[in-house]
């Protein structure tokens, strides 16, 4: 067994972050990200690590310090969750759009209301369309790996665009759990030193961020960032790969289970996950060809990839921990079903544990069997099933 | 599941150490090379009110990120919460609940009509009052249940005991080895 420390998601992640030596970090506390910061200003403190971190007074100038700390030429983070990530909202796509590589853990948390502090996707995923990369992680484990890799991908030349790592509210947050940490020298060598091609501080070379936009030239600004997005396939793919080989833990776009002959298979982010590999153990007992199909990049959204991975199931479930009123099923859902589109299995969609209703093996097993019904029924529909709902 | 997993729920109220307990006894099994989690159910933080707290301890990989609801041992940390919390909710056939009381164990499984598990109770309480100087019954239970769950060994409890509290200083370090020891020693079955 390899040596591994009992640590928390936020402990895990604040290590990570000590270990890549930022130069900057901007952040406000909100419940369940406060611990990580905590923990990263107790580095700092100790001085394990030489970051200046500035303490400011609300999300939006978190990110808008991230933001001129980044455009300076610092290596930046900042960390939030929900409401924070909500009242952050006009500068998130200011970070994007001025090709800032700033690295956020996001602890994921239900946007309020009723006020709730626990686990669901919707900050996120308000998020989706903000020209941001979001990494989503089953464990701690993940959430460590991910904001070192989150560093190397953020950085390259060919996509400088921010990087989320989201990570479940509690579930992995605040879960002791196994986690395997780098050496301090193999991280340090591993992400390098940040050298910007471009910064504010480089007076030798003056360039502008975040200048007036006239309808001239925003058009072809914002398709550069479309193809920033589309480099950063590539780029998390190959980071990925060179993660595996320091650390034997490799990782790609998405990840999956039990797939080599699954027919019902269920795609879902997160902690979840975790549980949906029991669950596709219990229903394959039950006599289910059951297979999980993880999605780690949410955005770049990896539609050939799915589509590829998704092209021997028969049926398709997709896994919802937000919700879009309106419509039926969350965002997952409608990203799965318009990558299938033109295929023949039905996609179907489920919402569950929201503002951290907690999800059970026995209720994914059962989503699996409810998943075969409908294939052998030869419906290519089904209105949204929300899992664990009180009657 | 695993089949050599085991699950542990605490039951006790804010403030009584059922979070440092849970996740103490995590780190002391991966410590010993087993797999392990510990968390706490998260609420607003209100000192008194009860709340949950949980353990796995596996040979091989945990992948579960749900909640305990069929626990192999439950731990309660106040024997007030008997009054108002199913605290053998879900408990499994052949397990065990271990009980802070001063009560013995057969007037307890009497109280909670438990017929297929072994009840322990140690009185922790007045254990954590006469050697720590407070009600802060967490690591005596921790002891009782090293007893009961001979599955870890009590020597890497003591020592990650002494690492968590060691800025607490060493009248504390040493009051919570006592507690433990003690706990360990008078926790009864019945």
């Amino acid at each position: 067994m390899a040596k591994f420390e009992s640590l928390t998601g936020n402990d895990a992640a604040a290590h990570a972050l000590r270990q890549c030596k930022p130069d900057v970090a901007a952040a406000y506390p909100i419940t369940p990200q406060t611990e990580l910061m905590h923990k990263f200003a107790e580095f700092v403190a100790n001085g394990k690590v030489d970051t200046e971190v500035i303490l400011v007074e609300s999300e939006h100038s978190a990110m808008s310090a991230a933001i001129g700390s980044s455009a300076a030429g610092a290596r930046t983070f900042t960390a939030t969750s929900a409401n924070g990530l909500a009242l952050m909202w006009e500068v998130v796509y200011i970070a994007a759009s001025n090709r800032l590589p700033i690295v956020m853990p996001e602890v994921n948390r239900a946007l309020s209301g009723p006020i709730n502090i626990h686990c669901d996707h919707s900050d996120s995923m308000g998020c989706r369309d903000s020209g941001w990369i979001q990494l989503f992680c089953e464990n701690g484990q993940e959430a460590y790996d991910t904001v070192i890799q989150a560093f190397r991908i953020s950085e390259n030349p060919k996509v400088l665009l921010p990087t989320m790592i989201c990570f479940d509210g509690f579930i992995i947050s605040h879960t002791n759990e196994p986690v395997a940490m780098l050496k301090d020298e193999a991280v340090s060598q591993f992400v390098g030193v940040y050298k910007p091609d471009r910064a504010l501080l480089d007076v030798e070379n003056p360039y502008t961020f975040g200048p007036l936009d006239l309808p001239e030239w925003y058009f072809e600004h914002k398709r550069q960032q479309v193809e920033a997005m589309r480099n950063s396939f590539e780029v998390i793919e190959s980071v990925g790969a060179e993660f595996g080989k320091l650390s034997g833990r490799p990782y790609g776009l998405m990840d999956g289970y039990r797939m080599e002959d699954a027919e019902v298979v269920l795609v879902a982010l997160g902690s979840t996950c975790g549980t949906a590999r029991v669950a596709v153990d219990v229903a394959r007992e039950q006599g289910v060809k059951a297979g999980l199909l993880k999605l780690r990049a949410f955005r770049p959204f990896p539609i050939k990839q799915l589509r590829q991975a998704l092209s021997k199931a028969k049926v398709v479930g997709v896994f919802d921990r937000s919700i879009s009123f309106g419509i039926e099923g969350g965002p997952l859902f409608h990203e799965v079903r318009s990558s299938l589109y033109g295929g023949k299995q039905p996609v179907i969609p489920f919402v569950y544990g929201l503002g951290g209703r907690d999800i059970r093996v026995e209720q994914i097993a059962e989503a699996f069997k409810t998943l075969q019904q409908v294939g052998k029924s030869g419906a290519m529909d089904r209105d949204v099933e929300f899992i664990g709902l009180r009657d | 599941m695993p089949e050599k997993m085991v699950e542990i729920r605490w039951h006790a109220r804010g403030g009584q150490g059922a979070k440092t307990a849970a996740t103490l006894v995590a780190a002391v099994a991966l410590e010993e090379g087993k797999y392990s989690q510990g968390f706490p159910d998260y609420g607003p933080e209100r000192e008194g009110a009860p709340i949950r707290g949980y353990t796995r301890i596996s040979d091989t990989p945990i992948y579960v990120h749900s909640a305990i609801y069929a626990p192999d041992i439950v731990v309660v940390l106040d024997p007030t919460l008997l009054d108002s919390v199913d605290v053998s909710d879900g408990l499994k056939e052949g397990g065990m609940i271990l009980i802070n009381s001063a009560k013995a164990p057969a007037e307890l499984r009497k109280q909670l009509k438990i017929k297929n598990a072994k009840v322990y109770t140690v009185d922790a309480t007045q254990i954590s009052i006469e050697e720590i100087g407070r009600s802060i019954p967490n690591t005596p239970m921790m002891g009782a249940l090293m007893k009961v769950m001979p599955i870890l060994k009590l020597e890497t409890i003591l020592a990650d005991v002494e690492k968590k509290f060691k800025s607490k200083g060493d009248r504390i370090v040493q009051g919570n080895f006592r507690a433990i020891r003690r706990a360990f020693e008078e926790v009864k079955e019945g």
